[in-house]
Order: C-alpha cells, then sequence, then structure tokens
C-alpha cells in the first residue's frame, strides 16, 4: 500500500500531495521537508528508492519533476517505479505531452487522474484505457451541461 | 512569465471549471489561480510569498462566508485554497466549506469538493460526520459520476463508527451493472475492512463473489482484501490457493484483455499481487505449495524481456520460491536471477539483488560466497543505500570468524553516515554483534565504547540496558567477569582522564554505574581517585541533571573509604538545594550514607549487584498514612481514566466516542520498536504485518527484571524518547585504539591496482570466512545460545523471543469467528444451498415474504378452516413443544402461513442464556410431504439450527418441530426473520413458501445483578450512551419506584440500588453484553441515561422502555 505520494520540483517546490495515512499537518510538512532535501540531494546515477527513517521511498524524475512514493516494507519497489511511470503516461495521455506547468495549473485535474488510478493506497484500475475513459466521462458531463446551459441562455 | 499563462491557457481550454459561465469571466476568474500563481513565482523572498498568500487567504476567508457566493465561485475558491494549503499555510476556515460544497453543489462542483475534502481531512476529523449524509445521498444518485465520487472519498477515508450507515448501500454496489462502480464498492468495504474488521465480517462471501467477478479490474480489486485477510490468517483461505493458481495461470498466459497488459507484459500488477498471496499461502505448507510450483516455473521462464517490469514480476517470484516449501530446481533458478540483479550494471536491479541476497542468506549461507568479490565492490559504492544493504547483508552472515571485520565496516559507515535513523538502528545491530560474537574482552569493550559514542543519546535504552545488565550478572565463569568488569574499568578511568567532555550523557551514566559499582576490582585504585574524577563530571556544563543523578548515585557507592570525605561533603551539600528534585534527593542519600558507613554497606551491599531488590509493589507501607489522611477529609484517589471521564463529563460537550475513534494503534507500536524510534511508524501501524513487527519489536523491549534500582527508576525512558530529536552528536569516536584505525586506512583503498584487487581478495576472506560450515551462521533471531561468547542467562535471553504482537491479536480473533463453513468449502460457488448461517439473502430466496398479519387476509386460504385452526392453535401446537422448552415461558404461537397443504407456526421460547425459535410444521394434507426443509435467515441475528426436523418426509396430519437458536449480532428494536419451507408432494413439483417472523429485542434482554460498586466501574468503561426524559407512571405515593416496577416486570431490568429521586439499573443483552441505566426524577418526568458497550444497544432499549411504560 502508498502510504503518500509526492510531487515536487527540482527547486523543492511541492506541486502535489496524496497522503493514504492520517497523519497531522505538522507531520506532514516535517516529512515532506526532509524528504525533498533527502530527494533533492542524491546524484542522478544513484538507486531510485531509499530507506529513508522507516519507510521505504521510491522516486523518479521526469525533466524537472520529481514524483516520489512512500510504501510498505513488503510492497515491491520496481513495481511502484512502474506505477509512477504509469501515473507520468496518464498525464502525458491526457494533457498532452504534459510539462510542469500543466500540473501547476490544473493540480485539480492531476488529482483526479490519480484518484482514478490509485484509489485508498492501493492501485486501482491499471488499464490506461479505462483510467481516461473514467476521467472523461466526468469531464463530459461538464460538457454536456455546458452546451445545455448554453442552449438556455 | 505572462507567456507562460498564456502557453497553458492555449493548451488547455478546458481549464478549471468556469466553463459554465460563457464569456468574460471565464477569463477573468480563471486568472485569478493564474494570477496567484505567477504572483508566487514572481517573488524572490519566502517573507514576501508569505505576506502574498496570507493576502490571498484573508480574501478566500472572506468570499467563502460571504451569503453571496455562488456554488460555482465556491468551487474557484477551493481550488486556491487547496493550492494555498499545498504551499503549506493553514486553511482549516475552508474546510467547512469543502463540505457544505460537496453537499450542495452540482456534479462538477461536488467533484472539486469531494476533492478538497480527501486532500484536507484526515479520517480522523470531527468534521468528516457531517460528510456521511452527502454520501448517502449521492450513493443513492441515479447519475453514475456521483456514486462514482461519493465511493471515491468513502475508500479513502470515513469515520470508522458511521461505516454501519453506508454499508448496506456500499455492499448493494456489489452487484451493480457497471463494473467501475462495483471495483470501487470493493476497494471501499477493503477500506472499510481495514479500519473496522469486525464491521465487514458478515459480507465475507461478498468479497468471493467479488473475486469471482467477470471482470478483470473487479477481480484484483478484491485481492487487496484477500491479500490482508491472508496475511492476517494463512491457514483460514488455504482451499483458494488453487483458484489463485489458477487466475495467475492465465493471466500469465495473455487471457486478459490488452488493456491490462503493460509494455506487452500481461496485468503485472495482477501477477505480483497473485505471487504474494502464493507466497503467503505456500508458507511451510508443503502440498499447498507443491500446487504453485508449476506456475512459478513458467514465470521465471516467460519473465525475459529486458525492462523493469519484468524483473519487478521476477523479484517477486524469487521471493516466492525461497517463502514457500522449497524446491531445488526452482530455488536454483531463483538463485541465478538473484545472480542476474547483483551482478546487472543497472544500480535499481544491484539494489534489489543485495536486498534478495539478504533475504535469502538465512537459507542459503553459500549464494552470498558466489558473489563475495560483487559484495565487497558494494561496500564501497558510493551511494550510500547500495553501502547500507550490503552491511545489512554483512549483518546477517556474520560469525565468531569475521565478525571483527564485519563490525570494524559498519561502524566505518556510523562515520560518514549523516542520517539519524540509520545510525540507530545500525549501532543496535553492531551493539547485538558485539554481545553475541565477541572475540575477547577488550575487543567487546572498545567495541561498545565506540557503540556509544556514536550512538550517542539517539542511542535506544536498551543498549546500555543490557549492557549493564551483561556486566552485572556475568556469564559462567567468576573468572572471566572479573577479567571483563576490571578491564571496562580500566578502559572508563582512562576515558574520563583524557577528557570526558566529548562523550555523550547516555555513555557517561555507563561509566559512572561501572565505575561506581566495580572499581574497587582494581586494587591500586584509590576511591579518592575516582571519587575526583566523577566530582569533575558534576563541574561540567555539559552534563544534564540525569547525568549527576548517575554521578551522585557512583559516589554515594564509593565513598565508604572516608579519606575524601571533604569532597563529598562538599558535593552533597552544593546539590541537596538544587531545584531538580531527583538530584536532591541522590544528594540527600549520598550525604547521610557517607556519614554512616554500615548503614551504606547495608543498602548498598557490594558485589551484589545482580541481586534483585525486593519492591513492595502496593506500596503497603503508606497504608497507614493514607487511612488517615482519609479520615482528616482527603479525597480518594482516583485512578487517571476516571479522572479523565469525570473531566468530560463536566464539559458541556460530550467528544468521548469520536475520541476513541482515533487510531491508537500507531502510537503505541512506535515506542518499544528499535527499528522505528521516531514518530514515523506508520507503516507498520496500518499494514498489521505481523511477523515482522514482531521480530523486529523482540530486542527492543525493556528488561527490567533483575536490574538495579537505579535502573529502573520511573520517567528515565520517556525522557530518553523525548531527546530523539536531538541534534546528532558529533561521530567522531575518541576511543577507537590506533591500532583499528590504521587497519581500516590500509584495507580500503579507492584506487583499482593490483595491489587493492588483492586486498580485496583479502578482505572478501575474511568476511566470508565460517560460510562454508553452515552450522556457525548467524541468522537474525535464530541464532544458537551456545554460540555466542557472551551468553546471557537464560531468563534474559527469553527477552529475544518474539513476543506475540498486540496489533495482530485482535483481527485474529475477529477471524475465528467467521463462520467456518463458508471458508471449508472447496469451490467458489458463493450461493450453494446449505449455507444458510446468517448469509443475508440467498439468491433462491424470494424476496416479497408476507408477514402473519397478511397472511391471515390471503384468500388462498379458506377462511373457515382457519378460524377453527386459529382457536385450537395454542393448546394444540403447544403440546408439540419439546419437553425442555415447555416448562418456560413461550410467546404466542402465531401462524405464519399457510395453505392447502401445510400450516406454519412459532413462537419464541426465552432460555435462561439464550432464545430459542421454535417453528411447528404441520402437514393438513392427506399425503405425506416429501423434501421437507426450512431455511431461516436474518440480518441482525444469527440464526443456527439447534434441532432440525427430524426428517424430511411428514406424514398426513402429523407436526414437525424445528428449533433455531438466536443470537444477536447487531441489536435492533425488532428482528425480523425471513424463512421459507420448501416442500414436495408425492406426485407434483417442488414447491416453496416465504414467511416472516418478527421478534422484539426485548426476548433477548435479562437481568444484570450488579453491586453498586461493580456498576460504578462498568458505568466509566462505557462509551455509547443516550438520554432521554420518559413519562413517570401515576402513583401517588412513589412514582419512581412504581415505573421501575413497570420496567422490571415487562423488560426483566435489574434495579440495583435505589437512592432517593436516583436509581440504578442493570441489564444485558445475552449475557455478555451489558447495558445500564441511570434514572432521576426530575420535574416530572424521569431523565434516563442509558450506557453500553454495544452500539446502538441503548437507543434500542430505551424504545422498548418508552413502550412499557406508554402501554397500559
Amino acid at each position: 500500500m502508498f502510504i503518500f505520494m509526492l510531487l515536487f520540483s527540482r527547486q523543492g517546490k511541492l506541486r502535489l500531495q496524496k497522503w493514504y495515512v492520517p497523519l497531522s499537518d505538522k507531520e506532514k510538512k516535517k516529512i515532506t521537508r526532509e524528504l525533498v532535501q533527502t530527494v533533492l540531494a542524491r546524484k542522478p546515477k544513484m538507486c531510485s528508492f531509499l530507506e529513508w527513517r522507516d519507510l521505504k521511498v521510491v522516486y523518479k524524475r521526469y525533466a524537472s519533476l520529481y514524483f516520489c512514493c512512500a510504501i510498505e516494507d513488503q510492497d515491491n519497489e520496481l513495481i511502484t517505479l512502474e506505477i509512477i511511470h504509469r501515473y507520468v503516461e496518464l498525464l502525458d495521455k491526457y494533457f498532452g505531452s504534459v510539462c510542469e506547468l500543466d500540473i501547476i495549473f490544473n493540480f485539480e485535474k492531476a488529482y483526479f487522474i490519480l484518484d482514478e488510478f490509485l484509489l485508498g493506497g492501493e492501485a486501482q484500475e491499471t488499464s490506461k484505457k479505462n483510467v481516461l475513459k473514467a476521467i472523461e466521462q466526468a469531464d463530459l458531463l461538464q460538457e454536456t451541461k455546458r452546451s445545455i446551459l448554453k442552449s438556455i441562455i | 512569465m505572462s507567456d507562460v499563462v498564456e502557453k497553458t491557457l492555449t493548451a488547455l481550454p478546458s481549464l478549471l471549471s468556469l466553463d459554465s459561465q460563457p464569456g468574460s469571466a471565464k477569463l477573468s476568474s480563471s486568472s485569478k489561480l493564474g494570477n496567484l500563481i505567477r504572483g508566487i513565482t514572481e517573488l524572490t523572498s519566502k517573507h514576501e510569498e508569505e505576506k502574498l498568500i496570507q493576502r490571498e487567504l484573508l480574501l478566500i476567508k472572506e468570499q467563502v462566508s460571504s451569503p453571496n457566493t455562488t456554488m460555482r465561485q465556491m468551487k474557484e475558491l477551493m481550488v486556491r485554497a487547496i493550492y494555498c494549503e499545498m504551499l503549506g499555510y493553514g486553511v482549516s476556515f475552508s474546510y467547512i466549506h469543502a463540505i457544505k460544497l460537496a453537499q450542495q453543489g452540482n456534479v462538477l462542483e461536488k467533484r472539486v469538493g469531494y476533492l478538497a475534502v480527501s486532500l484536507f481531512l484526515n479520517e480522523g476529523h470531527e468534521l468528516l460526520l457531517l460528510l456521511v449524509n452527502t454520501v448517502l445521498k449521492d450513493l443513492q444518485s441515479t447519475n453514475l459520476i456521483e456514486v462514482c465520487m461519493a465511493l471515491t472519498v468513502v475508500s479513502q477515508m470515513f469515520p470508522k463508527d458511521m461505516i454501519p450507515a453506508i454499508l448496506p448501500l456500499v455492499e448493494e454496489k456489489l452487484n451493480h451493472p457497471k463494473e467501475i462502480i462495483r471495483r470501487k464498492a470493493v476497494l471501499a468495504l477493503y477500506k472499510f475492512y481495514l479500519i473496522a474488521p469486525n464491521q465487514v465480517q458478515h459480507i465475507h462471501n461478498k468479497f468471493r463473489k467479488a473475486l469471482c467477478d467477470k471482470d478483470p479490474g473487479v477481480m484484483s480489486a478484491s485481492l487487496h482484501i484477500y491479500l490482508q485477510l491472508i496475511q492476517e490468517n494463512p491457514e483460514g483461505y488455504k482451499d483458494l490457493a488453487p483458484s489463485f493458481v489458477t487466475i495467475l495461470k492465465q493471466v500469465v498466459a495473455g487471457k486478459l484483455p490488452m488493456d491490462f497488459n503493460y509494455h506487452s507484459v500481461p496485468a503485472p500488477w495482477l501477477q505480483i499481487h497473485l505471487l504474494r498471496i502464493l507466497s503467503l499461502l505456500g508458507k511451510s505448507d508443503q502440498s499447498t505449495s507443491e500446487i504453485m510450483y508449476e506456475i512459478l516455473d513458467e514465470s521465471l521462464r516467460r519473465a525475459e524481456m529486458n525492462h523493469n517490469i519484468t524483473y519487478a514480476i521476477l523479484y517477486e517470484c524469487v521471493k516466492c520460491v525461497y517463502t514457500i516449501h522449497p524446491k531445488s530446481d526452482l530455488l536454483e533458478k531463483a538463485a541465478k536471477c538473484i545472480g542476474n540483479f547483483v551482478l546487472s550494471p543497472k544500480i535499481n536491479l544491484k539494489y534489489l539483488g543485495l536486498k534478495a541476497l539478504t533475504y535469502v542468506v538465512q537459507q542459503d549461507p553459500k549464494l552470498a560466497l558466489q558473489h563475495q568479490m560483487t559484495i565487497i565492490e558494494c561496500l564501497d559504492h558510493p551511494d550510500l543505500i547500495i553501502k547500507r544493504e550490503t552491511l545489512e547483508l554483512l549483518f546477517r552472515i556474520t560469525n565468531e570468524q569475521n565478525v571483527t571485520v564485519i563490525v570494524e565496516k559498519m561502524l566505518d559507515f556510523l562515520q560518514i553516515n549523516k542520517d539519524d535513523h540509520t545510525t540507530i538502528d545500525l549501532v543496535g545491530k553492531v551493539a547485538e554483534l558485539a554481545e553475541k560474537y565477541a572475540p575477547d574482552n577488550e575487543w567487546f569493550i572498545e567495541t561498545m565504547n565506540t557503540v556509544f559514542s556514536v550512538g550517542g543519546d539517539l542511542l535506544q535504552p536498551d543498549i546500555p540496558n543490557s549492557f549493564l545488565k551483561l556486566l552485572s550478572e556475568g556469564f559462567d565463569s567468576v573468572e572471566e567477569d572479573k577479567k571483563l568488569r576490571l578491564f571496562a574499568v580500566n578502559s572508563y578511568v582512562s576515558l574520563l582522564e583524557g577528557g570526558p567532555s566529548k562523550l555523550p550523557q547516555r555513555f557517561l551514566q555507563v561509566i559512572c554505574w561501572v565505575l561506581g559499582e566495580f572499581s574497587h576490582l582494581r586494587e591500586d585504585l584509590e576511591p579518592d581517585v575516582v571519587l575526583r574524577m566523577l566530582a569533575k563530571l558534576l563541574d561540567m556544563k555539559s552534563s544534564s541533571s540525569e547525568t549527576k543523578c548517575w554521578v551522585l548515585m557512583a559516589m554515594t557507592k564509593l565513598c565508604s573509604g572516608g579519606a575524601a570525605l571533604a569532597l563529598v561533603q562538599d558535593v552533597s551539600e552544593t546539590y541537596s538545594s538544587s531545584l531538580d528534585t531527583m538530584l536532591r534527593q541522590r544528594a540527600q542519600e549520598l550525604q547521610i550514607l557517607s556519614q554512616d558507613s554500615k548503614l551504606q554497606a547495608k543498602v548498598l551491599p557490594r558485589s551484589a549487584s545482580m541481586e534483585p531488590v525486593e519492591v513492595d509493589s502496593s506500596l503497603s507501607f503508606l497504608d497507614g498514612f493514607v487511612s488517615e489522611a482519609l479520615a482528616a477529609g482527603a479525597a480518594p484517589y482516583k485512578p487517571p481514566h476516571q479522572r479523565q471521564e469525570e473531566l468530560s463529563r463536566s464539559k458541556a460537550l460530550n467528544m468521548e466516542p469520536y475520541g476513541l475513534s482515533l487510531p491508537i494503534g500507531m502510537s503505541s507500536c512506535s515506542v518499544t520498536d528499535r527499528q522505528s524510534p521516531t514518530l514515523l511508524s506508520i507503516s507498520s501501524g496500518l499494514s498489521g504485518d505481523s511477523a515482522d513487527f514482531s521480530h523486529k519489536g523482540s530486542s527492543a523491549a525493556l528488561k527490567l527484571d533483575g536490574v538495579k534500582r537505579l535502573w529502573g527508576r520511573d520517567g528515565y525512558l520517556a525522557k530518553k524518547e523525548a531527546a530523539e530529536e536531538a541534534p546528532q552528536v558529533e561521530a567522531a569516536s575518541p576511543v577507537r585504539s590506533p591500532s583499528q584505525r590504521g587497519d581500516t586506512d590500509g584495507s580500503v583503498s579507492q584506487t583499482p591496482t593490483p595491489e587493492c584487487d588483492q586486498e580485496k581478495q583479502q578482505l572478501a576472506s575474511s568476511l566470508f570466512v565460517g560460510l562454508a560450515t553452515q552450522s556457525s551462521v548467524c541468522l537474525m533471531g535464530k541464532s544458537e545460545p551456545t554460540s555466542q561468547r557472551f551468553r546471557r542467562k537464560p531468563k534474559a535471553s527469553g527477552g529475544s523471543e518474539p513476543m506475540s504482537n498486540p496489533l495482530a491479536s485482535p483481527s485474529d480473533g475477529a477471524d475465528n469467528v467467521l463462520p467456518q463453513n463458508l471458508l471449508d468449502s472447496s469451490d467458489l460457488d458463493v450461493s450453494s444451498p446449505e449455507q444458510t448461517h446468517g448469509l443475508p439473502q440467498d439468491p433462491d430466496t424470494p424476496n416479497g415474504s408476507c408477514t402473519a398479519e397478511e397472511e391471515s387476509a390471503d384468500p388462498m386460504a379458506e377462511p373457515s378452516a382457519h378460524e377453527d385452526l386459529d382457536r385450537s392453535r395454542d393448546s394444540c401446537l403447544s403440546s408439540h413443544l419439546p419437553a425442555e422448552l415447555s416448562a418456560l415461558s413461550h410467546s404466542e404461537i402465531t401462524s405464519l402461513c399457510s395453505n392447502q397443504s401445510l400450516d406454519v407456526s412459532a413462537c419464541h421460547v426465552q432460555r435462561e442464556d439464550s432464545v430459542v425459535l421454535v417453528v411447528f410444521v404441520s402437514n393438513r394434507s392427506d399425503f405425506c410431504l416429501q423434501q421437507m426443509r426450512l431455511q431461516v435467515q436474518s440480518e441482525e441475528l444469527e440464526v443456527s439450527c439447534a434441532s432440525d426436523c427430524p426428517s424430511e418426509e411428514l406424514k398426513s396430519h402429523s407436526v414437525a418441530v424445528c428449533q433455531y437458536l438466536l443470537t444477536v449480532q447487531r441489536p435492533s428494536v425488532h428482528f425480523d426473520l425471513s424463512a421459507t419451507v420448501s416442500w414436495q408432494l408425492p406426485a407434483g413439483s417442488p414447491q416453496t413458501a416465504p414467511f416472516s417472523y418478527k421478534l422484539p429485542l426485548t426476548g433477548f434482554i435479562r437481568a444484570l445483578r450488579l453491586s453498586t460498586e461493580e456498576y460504578g466501574a462498568m458505568w466509566l468503561a462505557y462509551s455509547h450512551d443516550t438520554k432521554l426524559n420518559l413519562t413517570l407512571m401515576d402513583d401517588d405515593q412513589d412514582p419512581l419506584a412504581a415505573t421501575l416496577h413497570v420496567l422490571k416486570r415487562k423488560l426483566q431490568l435489574h434495579v440495583v440500588e435505589i437512592i432517593g429521586v436516583e436509581a440504578i439499573v442493570a441489564c444485558c443483552l445475552q449475557q455478555d453484553q451489558p447495558c445500564l441505566m441511570h434514572c432521576r426524577v426530575h420535574a416530572g418526568m424521569l431523565a434516563v441515561w442509558l450506557r453500553s458497550p454495544v452500539p446502538d444497544l441503548p437507543d434500542c432499549l430505551l424504545y422498548h422502555c418508552q413502550r412499557a411504560l406508554q402501554e397500559p
């Protein structure tokens, strides 16, 4: 199970945070601060897995963004890397060659996609098609609503 | 920067949600977030950012609370609030508005509302209760998107206490035609299982149905639940192993839709999940393991492609192969796989290879030998993570022959490591190895010196604790003990002479204790000299008051000589006026004992440190004092929980039920665990991974037995815990001998010259010595006591046995009460007709059952015959009551269902400890009825068959009697039982008739006989309560007594005591579920307050009290 997922930039700015366990804001801030520092200090050729405190942390850098997940002890590190990758693929497909700015300005969309992909810390739907279908359906609703409204106006 | 915004806007036309308003509004409000983001990126200092955000927050705050803000604007405000929160600013004012948005907005606004709620709140938050109704409404919505959103939020967080409110709706969704809804419902149930396993106990059969779902997504979602269930109780699910193997086979063979492929590997997530489940099921179970060999072999063979995803599967396969019952050719293949990982140039794979090696080296130490050169290389790897993992591996293969080299490597690592968590962990391991395999005294003491100085004050308290215990208890030979102690004394004297100011406090405390206890062993050392050294410690600025206490205690032990009396007097005078009470007490002790050497010898006998101190834990010597104080009018002592209770009761709002729902497991599991001294113990707390946890935690428990008084002082541990955040103590170790350091520098060189290679070879031979002879390998936690050099006495070593895991036990208990027959059925068929045990809704059962009242108006029945029967039924049928029940009171026998061929009636009988439902089936026809069967079930009751119908045949005009034992699972005002009877006429097709029976809660209520004291204790322990005002009975003399009398007669309540206008009453539901009632006459009404440990019971009982008092 995922414990949390953080997205942050090379400058250490947090772009997305999703916590799957109940923690106080203070703890969250402390973990975020320290983990971001630790990950940023690592060199590019180094291992993507960390044993950080008593957590297993898996991170990967895509362009200027770091995707960083904490998982439970018995979880598989490599598959976690691929989950990160799948998420990036999903973002890419949805936004169309995604960049950091897409995520900054549309972070709520990024959250929607994440919730459709990982639910309660577990991979919910691994089929790319199905995830995007679900998101598009919700988005579509917005389109139709708008057109109805327009027709009323 | 503006072009940045523009880019985003053009690239994303559907940005945000302002679309429902046409025209200019779209641009302006979309740029609100845009402006904010742009504004922030333009700033240069943190201070400016803070100012900007505070301004923004004020704006948001003003707008969200304005009544004119539309939901559409609210949605946009929430997005901004989420953004501010991500930047680390508190937006708690907007939480309630997020909930409101989820409640009142249209679908799109709702979506943002739910998102904000899931990001802002966590499952313990009290505002979450306000979301329950919204979720309820959305779950019932006809709009799929709304249902999805509700399920999504429920799977992430939901107040534990409110689960019963939505559970039926979520369960219903398991049958939804859309697979996305079914999938989310399964995950929601998984979440419920994690936070409140007993709430979903009764739907375990539905999990099976989800496992058989035709949609692979739903099926794989159900695996999350199974992984969890199997982790907790592998024995209960062995029958599913063949099914999991079959699923895996199909997946591996590519039978799933192409959508589930990931880089042309079929459903890797699913594969890994299944492999994990299989390894749990096959662990130390040969027969179950055998059915998986084939598919494991296949998986190992298939995963050939050079991609991370195949390595992930391989890694899981290898772990599985080494976990289940071994099979040699699979082990060989797995070992080869590990080799490929270790030798891989990819650093991630190398790391996992090392991890796998660490994992398997317990079973196969020779595998480490094969890869020794790679391991040596990894030991010098620039990435500390790799290095650290290598040390972990070495730790597992340590034995007497290689311990010095391995410990040296670990200490080297500690010098460069900067992470506190790793330091604590590694220092603990060094101490463990030193204790087990130390080659000689000198090495042991020096290594421990390094441990203490490197570990500093971060050290887990059990390390100095067990070290001192080891010194004081000694080993088998007295001579050896003396040598070791003497060596320690010598070493510490030289340390103190060399300047103690750099030593960590914890180490100084150890030194003080050892010198106080054993310095007399060194004959050339005068106590005065030691006293002077110790006195110096008192003058050091860095010494904490705790250390000073230790110093004073050591002085107390040494002061008998008399020569340094002046110094001792001086010291004790200085500190007897200290503000620290502990210090003051020690100073007083020192003063008194230094003047009276006889008393000193009696209180602190020399070389008797291992004698246990007798402690009068009941403090009986204070009894006189207490009774005097009580007589003088002092308040009696109340335990903390009672005080807390009274405090909370005096508050206006009783927040108690919410307080209990906090995740208690988290804090309790982290404290003693050496592996996780920081607050970050979440993983172990939530996963409930029992094996791992108990293993890690085993060495961390504090062993206090037999340790001298000064060690077990209260508050000591607590203080150390608080010190965990103290900055790390300088890593330099002043105590390592120069020769050792020289060795290190010589053996590890950075440049790869031929000499270096040779050195590596040498290192390898010293590291892996003794591995070929398997017996001497140290497996963590499995080492034989005889191979340890410093063997602790038996009672001490008992502490390293794995403890029972407090987290795992309750859930184990919960699993035991699962209906066992479900788990035994070998196929996955959910609705086999035999399973009537409390399983709601057998698909064969028609839903439209008719009640007894409706039945009497049934046109199908012959009216005249019916009436006749009615009159005579009771007397006639009651003669059929079984002998053991006929003496007991039974309810009126009611007819439930009748037709041409048979007539069903029932009553319930109240026994002392249970309620029995007696069903009479009378054959009215002239034929013999065949294959007569009854099925009875209920949502709230557990129905178990006490005695079934004697036979399936029912002769003409005879009566069959069936008995069912009823047990309450969930209190309810009334319990509905739905049942079917099926039969067959000699020449006819099978027929069924449904009927239902209703019985009130009162049937299950029994008097609970208690004393007032017991009542008081129980009252405080219960959390579910209800209050209501009831009408009093009309009685001129004593309305209270009259009212209680009615309750006693009608509901069988037990009146514990009546004091003036107050009374306390007790009863219980089925013997073990008490409910307490407190009544007070107030303003012509009876104010009743009920409490129980069982949710809903007070409410249901109150209803019946009300009824009892209203009815004549």
